[in-house]
């Protein structure tokens, strides 16, 4: 047993360790059902964490219930698997007892929109440095199947024979509704996409939110197929780039410009409209990052994709280090004896 | 400022007063002021602020009725009185709702334009009881303190809103005549409190003298009185809330086991103010965190715990019964986390500013699956640090969610309080491991059988947690039949090893006799007292009072077959009354009062008495 003091010694003495893949992966087995999304995302999320250069014990995964909260056994960091829905409030706390730490939460549609759905809203307008990695499949998998807050409406599940009557969040126009600082969506299809999108969570200061489309290849297969799939993906999907204009389609002869407020999909190849009637697309723009959100389940636009919004505004931890500090500064460092003797006393002899 | 030679000074032994106005007239503060004027000159003193859940419930009604009642006196003082000896009344309704509390023969106060018809409509009098003959039993004293505060500002040019509120300042300088208090220690409070505002200070410092001469000067009021300082132990003193005492229990704790402290909490009554005592102290080093809701309270909390924080949760009832499920996870994953309930009267929302202990049941058992977590209680203002020193302590050694259980009435209410050295204080160590190839995060210490504290960031023990049953030892998930039995039964036993680490309870009275009176929480003071009187009457009759109920000290089980009979005086319908019942097997009876107020001694003493004569 040693004091907590050397160890931080320790912990700053580090040598600087070359990590690979390996070192992030735990001795458990991956126990998701075979065909499950989540395997891409975990190796994706394994293959990205060498490049970031942070130890693996300054790491911390935390989830809450669910398919996916599973992940933080299957990381060689520390990790917390939680109760439903509360992820996001211990990663709070672990991040303000321990800023140093690399804080990553690990949740689903039913656990970070339904029961967890206030925590996350708090956590995005409070803007903690975390990286939070929503899994979305649109149904409750772990339960056996019922519908879900991003579930289509009218979907038929086992609570739901007649059909969802619930008109589904969409988790990127939510997050920006919480006044988030990053906002980007993949998809466990993608797995260089996905490792790029967390590479730039991992790299933003505050909170970042990242949905990711997965596959329940066992409750509810093939929900994002059309965006997914070699066939169709081109005419479907729009890839948000910075600073390029909004181009997709097979042949990248499409686009979608502005019309008063509402964005349209037009066609390049018709005469009609060139590049440069396109939206470009700027991540530091929260109003563009609104409307382009907003495309989400309008059929005859492509699911955007990408980094919708990254800017930048103090964490809340460094404001309450600050504050620390300047009440240290201004009071001086606390002393128990002289608090406890603060105000008025009085002597008996 | 001397007494002119036509009155008279009294002295007497000890006093209870009682400010009561309407819940915008500053009752609570002018009942403050007076408690610290009265705690510098010596006296001990119990204080009870009785106040409405309403910030301004209408003006006049009686729900609206603020109350603060101060005993004081040259002796140990245990409770804040069972009735008062004087009253202000600064209105018809504050009159109705508190005369009860009057002893016969009492004074009245009454400020005059308080019983204004339209006053004494919305208290319900159809008469005026100033007037009507009503109150022949108690002494009147009637001031028109509005007009008297309203002369001594005439040339300041002040709102009249400004000179409204400062009349209860003209209250407290009457009754620092009355009971010989100095006005300074007020005049050097305003000074600060009102050093931006220079014509509020000179206002109220005008009204303060204005009261005391008045005081001095009126043929109606004849005789004051003198309470000699009290025969107190040696020492440095301060007066002090009970939620303050828990605040800074919690920061005395961090301090000596050398970690930061971290506090998840969501406002509710009556236990915010620890929240805003611990919001003032970042100097040292001190993290609040205001969060969400009473879950995100908790669960920040274990967050905290888990990267290597002293991490707390405050809260009142309805709050620890949103925090029951994350309960349950800091069982399981036998992180350290301090939970303070301020209880107050419930169920549900109940009656949030009034005092109860029915949240004992709710402390013991609340959780799902065997979730045995260690529960103390705090017995007086003041004793809320040391008990929320020992949560913390327990906590840390035991790897272990401890749940503190206070109430509105020990919260809110003060007492002097002899300072502490923190030199004296216990000590604190929390062990972290050093990294090893074959770390255990479910290895047990031998004696405590506490786990390693493997906080986040340490390098070479990184580990998983989580809600679900763990493996001995390892940790990892295990859904194992007889492991689980053996997790269950190891979690159990660990919290009862804290029996070995307490003190043992404390037996005040003969180690037998005919009544022994157990008590837990805020009873303290008046149980005290009514056992102290009937000691005087001879009769055979002793007192435990528990601050430890699970577990129990150690000790209980040879003082109960000393006894014939057991009392357990309670602000519920008999919580630990059960609980004694079903562990001890002992023919205990119960004291009930479920009223949202405290007990009055004499009922817990005419109780002993109603035993003691079917015991003959």
């Amino acid at each position: 047993m040693i004091k907590i003091d050397e160890l931080l010694k320790q912990t700053t003495s580090t040598p600087t360790v070359k990590y690979t893949v390996k070192d992030f992966q735990s001795d458990q087995d991956v126990r998701w059902c075979p065909g499950c999304g989540d395997y891409s995302i975990l190796a994706q999320v394994q293959r990205i964490m060498p490049d970031l250069g942070i130890p693996h014990h300054k790491i911390v995964f935390i989830s809450g219930i669910g398919c996916s909260s599973r992940f933080p056994y299957y990381m060689n960091t520390y990790g917390f698997h939680s109760i439903h829905g509360r992820a996001t409030a211990i990663a709070s706390g672990v991040k303000l007892a321990n800023p140093d730490l690399s804080v990553w939460v690990v949740t689903g549609d039913g656990d970070g929109l339904s029961i967890g759905g206030n925590h996350l809203i708090h956590l995005l307008r409070r803007n903690i440095d975390l990286n939070v990695l929503l899994f979305n499949n649109q149904i409750y998998g772990l339960t056996k199947g019922q519908y879900s807050p991003t579930s289509e409406k009218g979907k038929i599940t086992k609570s739901t024979p007649y059909g969802s009557i619930d008109y589904p969040f969409n988790p990127i126009s939510l997050a920006l509704g919480a006044s988030t600082t990053f906002a980007a969506r993949s998809m466990d299809r993608d797995p260089k996409h996905l490792q790029g999108i967390l590479k730039r969570a991992a790299g933003h200061r505050g909170t970042s939110f990242v949905e990711i489309y997965q596959n329940c290849n066992v409750f509810n297969d093939g929900a994002f197929s059309q965006f997914t799939e070699k066939e169709t993906k081109d005419d479907t999907v729009l890839f948000l780039e910075h600073g390029k204009p909004l181009v997709f389609g097979k042949e990248r002869n499409k686009g979608i410009r502005l019309n008063g407020f509402t964005p349209e999909a037009v066609s390049l190849s018709e005469g009609k409209y060139s590049v440069s009637d396109l939206l470009v697309h700027d991540e530091t723009d929260t109003t563009l990052a609104g409307i382009l959100a907003e495309m989400t389940y309008k059929n005859s636009l492509p699911r955007p994709l990408g980094v919708f919004l990254s800017i930048e505004r103090p964490t809340y931890e460094e404001e309450m280090m600050r504050q620390i500090e300047f009440a240290k500064e201004k009071r001086g460092i606390g002393n128990i004896d002289r608090l406890l003797r603060s105000g008025e006393t009085w002597v008996i002899k | 400022m001397t007494t002119k030679t036509t009155k008279t000074t009294k002295k007497i032994d000890e006093a209870t007063i009682r400010f009561a106005g309407d819940s915008g007239d500053g009752m609570q503060l002018t009942g403050t002021q007076f408690t610290n004027t009265t705690a510098i000159l010596g006296n001990d003193l119990s204080t009870f602020p009785d106040y409405p859940a309403e910030i301004r419930a209408p003006q006049g009604t009686l729900s609206g009725v603020s109350g603060f009642q101060i005993h004081f006196g040259n002796r140990k003082i245990h409770t804040p009185g069972d009735s008062c000896d004087l009253l202000v009344a600064m209105n018809a309704a504050a009159l109705k709702m508190s005369l009860s509390s009057l002893v016969k023969g009492g004074s009245i106060i009454a400020n005059t334009d308080g019983f204004s018809e339209k006053n004494l409509k919305l208290a319900g009098y159809t008469d005026n009881p100033l007037k009507d003959g009503s109150l022949f039993d108690y002494q009147i004293f009637e001031v028109d303190i509005t007009k008297l505060t309203e002369i001594a500002l005439q040339d300041l040019n002040l709102s009249g809103k400004h000179v409204d509120r400062s009349k209860n300042f003209f209250a407290l300088g009457m009754m620092y005549w009355m009971y010989n208090r100095p006005i300074e220690p007020t005049l050097k409070w305003l000074q600060s409190k009102f050093s931006g505002k220079p014509d509020i200070m000179e206002a109220n410092i005008r009204v303060l003298k204005a009261g005391w001469n008045f005081g001095e000067t009126t043929e109606i009021l004849k005789v004051n009185y003198e309470v000699a300082p009290a025969k107190l132990t040696p020492g440095t003193y301060r007066n002090i809330t009970g939620n303050q005492a828990a605040a800074w229990g919690l920061i005395a704790a961090a301090n000596k086991a050398k970690l930061g402290l971290f506090l998840g909490s969501y406002p509710i009554t009556p236990a915010s103010d620890i929240l805003h005592e611990l919001a003032q102290y970042k100097n040292f080093g001190v993290k609040t965190f205001q969060a969400e809701d009473e879950i995100a309270g908790v669960t920040s909390a274990i967050g905290a715990s888990f990267a290597g924080d002293l991490a707390v949760t405050t809260t009142s009832g309805p709050g620890l019964a949103l925090k029951t499920e994350a309960l349950g996870l800091a069982v399981m994953v036998e992180l350290p986390l301090v939970v303070i309930n301020v209880q107050r009267g419930g169920p549900s929302t109940g009656l949030p500013t009034k005092t109860e202990q029915a949240d004992l049941f709710q402390a013991l058992y609340g959780r799902n699956g065997e979730a045995h977590i260690p529960v103390l209680a705090a017995s007086t203002p003041s004793d809320c640090f040391a008990m929320a020193f020992e949560a913390c302590r327990l906590a840390i050694k035991y790897m272990t969610p401890v749940i503190l259980l206070t109430d509105g009435y020990l919260g809110n209410g003060s007492e002097p309080w002899r300072i502490p050295e923190s030199a004296g204080f216990p000590d604190i160590s929390p062990k972290f491991p050093a990294a090893s190839e074959a770390f255990l995060p479910y290895s047990r210490d031998e004696k405590t059988l506490a786990r390693p504290w493997a906080t986040a960031g340490i390098p070479g023990l990184e580990h998983r947690i989580g809600g679900l049953e763990k493996q001995d030892l390892t940790g990892e998930v295990s859904y194992d039949p007889l492991n689980h039995e053996l997790m269950t039964k190891l979690r159990s036993e660990k919290i009862q090893r804290i029996a070995e680490d307490i003190p043992p309870a404390l037996l005040e009275g003969e180690p037998s006799g005919d009544v022994l009176v157990i008590g837990w929480g805020s009873t303290y003071g008046a149980i005290k007292t009514a056992v102290l009187r009937q000691q005087l009457k001879g009769h055979k009759v002793s007192f435990l009072h528990l601050r430890y109920i699970r577990p129990f000290p150690k000790n209980l089980s040879g003082i109960f077959p000393q006894f014939k009979n057991f009392l357990v005086p309670e602000i519920n319908l008999g919580q630990l009354l059960m609980v004694l019942r079903a562990e001890f097997l002992i023919p205990a009876v119960g004291l009930n009062k479920v009223q949202g107020l405290p007990f009055r001694a004499e009922e817990i003493e005419m109780k002993i008495e109603e035993m003691l004569s079917s015991e003959l």
